[in-house]
């Protein structure tokens, strides 16, 4: 894509962003925060399903019970109303599906996290410090960016041994440069910017104008990135559990449950359709959030891809 | 000639060496990834596989040698087209890909087919009618594509068209009724980024100059849209549209494993449960290849269509 050459006034919205008037009508910001608010309120009950599960479905449902074993939706056994049906093991597929989005939220969160540190503090030093360092990290950056990312994330897998932290790794690994080019492209133009110049002169020392001055200007676009980036990990990490390089059974994943409702899919629809639509709602609502967020924080790229 | 004097040749030569280096870097990121594992004899050889078994392999593929002299041979091997050995096929990787690469090359072409002859009308559609309904509309379609999971998606049209309905094959490849529902699904990964990109370079060209020339001179809407903006909008069109083909041959993993689809996605997977390392190694290799030379090809191209591009690179 080119470089868009990006509106100065734009990184100084997130400061003024309360200020009515400065992207169009109040009541038209009201109006596109009316529109997000359910997937806003959405997240908020995904998060809250993925701390506490405990509280909506009791203890998890892992041991089998082949006496329960398919059973449809609604369907009563054992005392117990199974409100999404059992699976091939006999298994609640509700309490599996609660239990599956801690699952999906802790490694989508801590994926975003980790590159999105690592990946920012890259591209900063790379902005400041130039020369050869910048050459190399940013070198770096366009080789992991032209492996396709799901062949490199299989590969750093299957190299590691599918766990939860490993998984985690290996989607840092191969989305940091993401926030790398952002965060060093912001350096730059942030350096060239009259109070970091100002800065310069009067003889602030380095580390202290990268905190005070360039930080500030690069987090929001990172943030952008970051936001948008979350979905993306959500499906990342439920196809990897999907051909089996996620968390391992028994805990539950939606992936994995999804795999396994291929091999039943002419009996037990339920096994396909509830994990599948768990996170379609989960990624359509960070999406949705993202796309807001960026209208927000970045004005001069409404509609754009990156 | 004008080739060398207007900086062409200069730009080539560049933007060659910048793809020669990505793939040495691949390669070297390929090997570290393998080596930081421990020991990629335990890695490579089938689970089976005898104490005799893994020290001969070992000395077969030189592990009892320095780190360096075992790269230098890496990167030989795979300069003459060697990308591994499967152990339990008991063939070069390379022939095992060679021979499923027309399954998925086939599917990539269909997908991308439906996701441009979906994409582009649909971002046209909604770059034109921002404010009104349609636009609207055909933005949150665009929008429910990029947010569902294309394996779910695959199940879900099994389910229906499969299941159900019972009106069309959902596993294996042979006639063009099998290749409907895998196409599909394939086509949802890049049709929202065709839709998106389309979208955003057609709102661009709205606002030029010679859209309201074009429109005072009476022209009415179809010529504008399809004599003018299309084919000044099409350059970012025609560069996603090349990434993108690289990119579905690496992400039709999940896609042909749902469907039984017998290409190179299906083929990775079947290596990860047999434990067939050294053919995971080489798809992701091969794939970096084809994707790096893919994005070669399409700067080369985007610098036919618009001359400004080796210039801009040439001198900035």
């Amino acid at each position: 894509m080119t470089n868009i050459q990006r509106n100065p006034q734009s990184t100084v919205a997130l400061a003024t962003m309360q200020m009515p008037g400065l992207n169009g009508s109040r009541w038209a910001k009201l109006r596109s925060m009316r529109a997000v608010l359910p997937f806003a309120v959405i997240i908020v009950l995904y998060i809250v399903l993925a701390a506490a599960p405990a509280l909506f479905v009791g203890a998890p449902s892992l041991t089998s019970d082949l006496s329960a074993r398919l059973l449809p939706p609604g369907t009563a056994h054992g005392g117990a109303v199974h409100l999404l049906g059992t699976d091939q093991l006999g298994r609640d597929v509700f309490n599996r599906l609660i239990y599956g989005t801690r699952v999906s939220l802790v490694i989508a969160f801590s994926a975003v996290v980790c590159s999105g540190i690592f990946g920012t503090a890259l591209g900063v030093a790379a902005g400041v410090l130039r020369g050869a360092t910048a050459a190399i990290i940013m070198r770096l950056t366009d080789i992991i960016l032209s492996v396709p990312f799901f062949l490199l994330a299989i590969l750093t897998v299957v190299a590691l041994g599918p766990s939860l932290l490993n998984v985690v790794l290996c989607l840092t690994f191969v989305r940091w440069p993401r926030y790398t080019r952002v965060a060093y492209a912001q350096t730059l133009e942030a350096e060239g910017k009259e109070f970091v110049r100002s800065a310069q002169a009067i003889g602030a020392r380095g580390m202290w104008i990268v905190w005070r001055y360039i930080l500030p200007e690069v987090l929001p676009s990172v943030l952008v990135v970051g936001t948008l980036e979350l979905g993306t990990m959500v499906i990342y990490e439920a196809s990897l559990s999907f051909i089996g390089l996620g968390v391992q059974p028994p805990t539950p994943s939606w992936g994995a449950m999804l795999s396994d409702g291929r091999e039943y899919i002419a009996s037990a629809w339920w096994l396909t359709a509830f994990p599948g639509l768990a996170l379609f709602l989960l990624v359509l609502s960070v999406n949705m959030l993202g796309d807001f967020v960026r209208d927000r924080l970045d004005p001069t790229e409404r509609g754009r891809l990156q | 000639m004008t080739f060398f004097r207007n900086g062409t040749f200069r730009y080539v030569v560049g933007r060659l060496g910048q793809a020669l280096l990505q793939l040495l870097g691949v390669v070297t990121i390929v090997f570290i990834i393998l080596r930081l594992t421990g020991d990629p004899a335990q890695l490579l050889v089938p689970q089976n596989a005898t104490a005799d078994d893994i020290v001969r392999i070992r000395h077969q593929l030189g592990l009892d040698q320095p780190i360096w002299t075992q790269y230098l041979q890496y990167l030989g091997g795979i300069a003459r087209g060697d990308f591994g050995f499967s152990y339990v096929q008991n063939r070069p990787a390379l022939d095992l890909i060679g021979e499923r690469l027309p399954y998925t090359v086939e599917l990539a072409i269909a997908a991308l087919l439906i996701s441009v002859l979906v994409g582009i009308p649909i971002g046209m559609i909604s770059a034109v009618n921002r404010k009104r309904f349609i636009g609207r509309a055909s933005m949150v379609f665009v929008l429910i594509g990029q947010s569902m999971p294309a394996f779910w998606l695959g199940l879900l049209l099994i389910l229906v068209f499969g299941v159900w309905l019972q009106v069309l094959p959902t596993s294996g490849a042979g006639s063009i009724l099998a290749m409907i529902l895998p196409a599909v699904t394939l086509a949802s990964l890049s049709f929202a980024t065709v839709a998106r990109i389309t979208r955003s370079s057609f709102l661009e060209q709205l606002n030029a100059e010679y859209v309201r020339t074009a429109r005072s001179h009476g022209a009415g809407t179809g010529r504008v849209l399809f004599g003018h903006v299309l084919r000044n909008a099409a350059i970012p069109i025609v560069t996603l549209i090349g990434l993108e083909i690289a990119s579905l041959l690496g992400g039709a993993v999940i896609t042909e494993t749902i469907f039984a689809w017998p290409g190179i996605g299906q083929l990775t997977v079947q290596s990860i449960d047999a434990r067939d390392f050294p053919v995971v190694q080489a798809i992701v290799l091969f794939v970096a290849v084809v994707y790096i030379a893919a994005n070669f090809v399409t700067d080369m191209l985007y610098s036919v269509i618009d001359p400004r591009v080796r210039l801009i690179a040439v001198e900035g």
